[in-house]
Formats: structure tokens, C-alpha cells, sequence
């Protein structure tokens, strides 16, 4: 099928976006790598009557690494972010996660910051935002204002976001000194949403452990954080992982479909949990 | 809004396609792949699922492969795109189409015009990719019907023929007996 009759608006400036985000209210939807919304368009799952399509908007092609985050503007495409050498020495989570992102095709069109308003439960980055405490930074006609990761993910597909909002950069936040993070899933065919994923930060200081947290992909409805630092133990070398592999099946909530069952899916993020613990601490 | 009564807005749209320059007027909601396929009749460039995910619509955007049923034709004006027609012809075959040819990389055909644009990129950034590499590489493409087998094959003969006509020799190949030989 083809999309619904809508107006293409290309603002140039963020100036320009907002002036049509106010123009348009809810009938407009934003547009910026398309690679999730142009199949909704197409299966006519929505009809927007106005696209204000972002990719001429100047200045939000951006990466920044700052002492506290990397920052990350909206025309960001995935592989740019991916390939960026300073954001991976930063926070080499990043890329950890990026490179399960669909396939180089998708990749190279569609933007880390609009899979995070996106905000579908199987996506990667979600998770990312949620482990690395970060913030989006949105603006809109009453102006604008930054989003912690706790309060952005509102349900399934669901954002703080107004309709009238533009996010315009996302600032991850880097871990402390010590941390070693990682980032496991399983999906069917290399590529393509995973059954589950999971993504693990622990923080060390002389082989004793001071935190370990994990989110999750695909396995609960909005990407949260568990801390692990309880269950894990204090010392590297004899993590527990069977009350870490406790912890995260008490924590997910996966649903049925016609890929997996729930019942597999729990099994399958505490057993990705499990390794990926025993592989960061034996790094 | 635009309703059954109200013409819908139309667009002048100039692309560069393989280097040359098309024009044609067409409604925003055209995507690139009927543009492409129906407006500028080149119909090299399949469509299959129309959401991104059988890979046969891939293009070249400024050299970056791209799903061309994921964009709209207004948004191609300021790109350089190649489709399988700018990579070699008939009597001048691009090494990727010779490789597909030499090692039966197609049946019916219908998913190799995908196949062909993105193992071109690839080729470009991992001139020498391994057999596990190089099926990794054509993850994102279906084809329902040649097996993916001999498409690995061409992926890795493809690489050998870029890597001999870089060293200016013409590649010298014999197509059955390398139809015939196992994934290295
Ligand atoms: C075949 C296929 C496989 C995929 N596999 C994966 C995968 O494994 N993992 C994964 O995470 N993703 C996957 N994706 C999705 C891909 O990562 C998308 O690029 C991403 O989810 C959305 O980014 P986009 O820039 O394309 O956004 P768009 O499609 O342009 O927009 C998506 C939504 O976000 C809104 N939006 C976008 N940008 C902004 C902004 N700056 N401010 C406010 N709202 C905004 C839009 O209005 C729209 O509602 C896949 C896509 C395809 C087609
Ligand atoms: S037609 Fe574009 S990916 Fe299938
Ligand atoms: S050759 Fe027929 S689908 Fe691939």
C-alpha cells in the first residue's frame, strides 16, 4: 500500500520546525530517517495530514562528547554514530548497542534519536537512554526543556513527547571511572529485532564490585533499569550469577508472539544476563 | 487537508540518477522506488515488501546503500543515487554482476537488483571479506529463491575480480568450473 495525501513541510532551522509544529498541532508528525515511520505511512497505520520532514534542518548532524555525556543531535543517522571514534572511546556502550540495530541499509538513513521517539520496547537505544540515565533534549512552542530517560518512556511506542515537541539532540550519560559495560541479544536472523536483549554496566574498584545494573530488550513494556548490585555480590572473581539470573526473571514481564513465548523469553534474557556478566568480569 | 475533491499538491522534482539528471512532477507521498520504477521508467530497481525488510528496493545514496521505499522522492533532490543500471551493462558488466552471473547468484532474479547495489557498497569498505563475512553482509536481503549459497559465492567472487582489475589485469576466469566449486 501507499501513503495517505499529506503536506511535506522542510523547515531549514529549528526556528522554522517549531513555527510549523505550531501551525499544525497534532495533525502533523515529524519525519526524520523515515525508516519507522514511512512503514507505518505506507500500511496506512497512521495518516498524518502534515510531514515536517527535519533532514534540512542545519546543525542537528552533531555528535559532542562532554565530560558528563555524549551529546547527540537529531539527524545523527545510526552508522554516523556508530562509526564515530570519540563517542565509542566515551561511551563504548554506544556502539555496543548500535551495531544490533537493523541492517547497514536501515542504519544509514534512520536516526538514533528518532528510534528513541520512536520508543518501541524491541528497539535497541531505548534501553541505552535508560541504562545511561540520559536526557532529551526537546523543543516546542511553550519552548523548551530537557526529558530524563525516567520520565520519557511513558508505554509501548509512547513519549513524553507532545505532539507539537521536536527532540532535538540526546545527551547519554558516561559511567564513572571503572565501568565496564556490555551488551548481549538474541534475534532471530542477524539484523532483526531481537527475541531479547539485555544491557550491563558494572562498575568496579579494585576487583570489588560498587554497582551493576541492567535494562532490558523486548521484555518489558518500557525500557527501565534493574540494579543488580544486591544480587551480584561484592567480589569480581565470584559473581552470583544465580541470583543475578533470579533477580532479572522476577524483574521482565515478556509477552507472547508468534516468535517466542513469554516463558522462553525470560529464560532467554537471564541466560544472556548470566554470560554477559561472566564476560565483562573476566575482561 | 486534501480531500477526494481538492487536487493534491504536486512537486517538481529534479534527481541525479547514475549521473543523469531526471525531472518529473509527482505528489510528496510519491516514494523513491515508484519514482524511480514509474515516473522515471527505471525499472531496475524492484519492490517487494514495501516496509524495508526484503532489501530489493536498495539503492545507492551518495554511495551509502538505502531502502528506496523508505524515502520519498522530494527528499532525493540534493543526492546523488545509483541504481543496478548505473553498475554495469550487458556487454560491460559491473564485478558484482559478473560474479552473480559466473556463480548462478540468481534464479529468477527478482531480489538481485538489491543484492547487487549493497554487496557493491560492502565491497567498497571490505574489499577481502571472509565466507562468514560475507553472508553477515547480505543479511538484510531475501531471496526466495536461488539459496543463499551461491550468492556468498558471488559476494566472495565478486571481491576476487574488484581485487584483480585493481591490479589492472582482466580477470580471467573460467564461469563453470567456478559455478561448481564449494564456499571456500
Ligand atoms: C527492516 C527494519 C529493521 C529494523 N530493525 C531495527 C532493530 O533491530 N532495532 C531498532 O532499534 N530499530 C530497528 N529498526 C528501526 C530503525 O532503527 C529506525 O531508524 C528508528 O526506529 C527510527 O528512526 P528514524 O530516524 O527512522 O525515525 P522516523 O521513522 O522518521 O520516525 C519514527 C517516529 O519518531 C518520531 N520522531 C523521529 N524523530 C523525531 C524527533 N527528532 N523529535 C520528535 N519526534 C521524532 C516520528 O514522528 C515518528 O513517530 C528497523 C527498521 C526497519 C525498516
Ligand atoms: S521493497 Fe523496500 S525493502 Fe522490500
Ligand atoms: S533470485 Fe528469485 S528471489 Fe532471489
Amino acid at each position: 500500500m501507499k501513503p495517505a495525501p499529506f503536506v511535506h513541510h522542510a523547515p531549514t532551522t529549528v526556528a522554522e520546525a517549531v513555527e510549523v509544529l505550531r501551525a499544525v498541532g497534532s495533525h502533523g508528525k515529524i519525519l526524520a530517517g523515515g525508516q519507522s515511520l514511512i512503514p507505518i505511512l505506507s500500511m496506512r497505520l497512521a495518516s498524518p495530514e502534515h510531514l515536517i520532514d527535519i533532514n534540512g534542518v542545519a546543525g542537528l548532524d552533531r555528535i559532542e562528547v562532554r565530560d558528563d555525556c555524549v551529546r547527540v543531535g537529531a539527524l545523527v543517522r545510526h552508522t554516523q554514530l556508530l562509526q564515530d571514534e570519540s563517542a565509542y572511546a566515551a561511551l563504548p556502550l554506544l556502539r555496543q548497542a548500535l551495531v544490533h540495530v537493523a541492517h547497514p541499509a536501515i542504519r544509514n538513513r534512520g536516526t538514533t534519536v528518532g528510534s528513541l521517539a520512536h520508543a518501541d520496547a524491541a528497539g535497541e537505544l531505548p534501553s541505552v537512554l535508560a541504562l545511561t540515565e540520559g536526557v532529551v533534549e526537546a523543543v516546542g512552542p511553550r519552548g523548551s526543556r530537557d526529558i530524563p530517560a525516567s520520565a520519557f518512556f511513558v508505554g509501548p511506542l509512547e513519549t513524553a513527547l507532545a505532539a507539537d515537541e521536536l527532540a532535538v539532540a540526546v545527551r547519554f550519560g558516561r559511567f564513572p571511572e571503572g565501568t565496564r559495560t556490555g551488551f548481549a541479544e538474541s534475534a532471530r536472523r542477524s539484523g532483526d529485532y531481537a527475541l531479547a536483549g539485555v544491557a550491563l554496566a558494572i562498575t568496579l574498584q579494585d576487583k570489588v564490585i560498587r554497582s551493576a545494573r541492567a535494562s532490558f530488550v523486548s521484555v518489558t513494556d518500557v525500557p527501565d533499569v534493574l540494579d543488580l548490585s544486591g544480587a551480584i555480590g561484592s567480589y569480581a572473581a565470584v559473581p552470583d550469577l544465580d541470583a543475578v539470573a533470579d533477580a532479572v526473571r522476577a524483574h521482565v514481564s515478556p509477552d507472547t508472539d508468534i516468535h517466542a513465548t513469554g516463558d522462553y523469553r525470560r529464560m532467554l534474557v537471564a541466560e544472556l544476563t548470566r554470560r554477559l556478566v561472566t564476560e565483562l568480569l573476566s575482561r | 487537508m486534501t480531500g477526494p475533491d481538492v487536487p493534491e499538491p504536486l512537486h517538481e522534482v529534479t534527481v541525479s540518477v547514475n549521473g543523469v539528471r531526471h525531472t518529473a512532477t509527482v505528489p510528496a507521498r510519491r516514494l523513491l522506488s515508484d519514482f524511480l520504477r514509474h515516473d522515471l521508467a527505471l525499472t531496475g530497481t524492484h519492490v517487494g515488501c514495501e516496509h524495508g525488510v526484503c532489501g530489493a528496493c536498495t539503492i545507492l545514496v551518495d554511495g551509502a546503500p538505502m531502502r528506496s521505499c523508505l524515502m520519498f522522492a522530494v527528499q532525493a533532490r540534493a543526492h546523488e543515487l545509483t541504481t543496478v543500471e548505473g553498475l554495469g551493462t550487458i556487454d560491460a558488466m559491473g564485478p558484482v554482476q559478473q560474479a552473480f552471473s559466473e556463480c548462478h547468484g540468481l534464479q529468477c532474479g527478482f531480489c538481485t537488483p538489491g543484492f547487487i547495489t549493497t554487496i557493491t557498497a560492502y565491497l567498497e569498505e571490505n574489499p577481502d571479506p571472509t565466507a562468514e563475512e560475507a553472508r553477515d553482509a547480505i543479511s538484510g536481503n531475501l531471496c526466495r529463491c536461488t539459496g543463499y549459497q551461491n550468492i556468498v559465492k558471488s559476494v566472495l567472487r565478486a571481491a576476487e575480480i574488484r581485487a584483480s582489475a585493481d591490479l589492472g589485469a582482466p580477470p580471467l576466469i573460467d564461469a563453470d568450473a567456478r559455478a561448481g566449486e564449494a564456499p571456500p
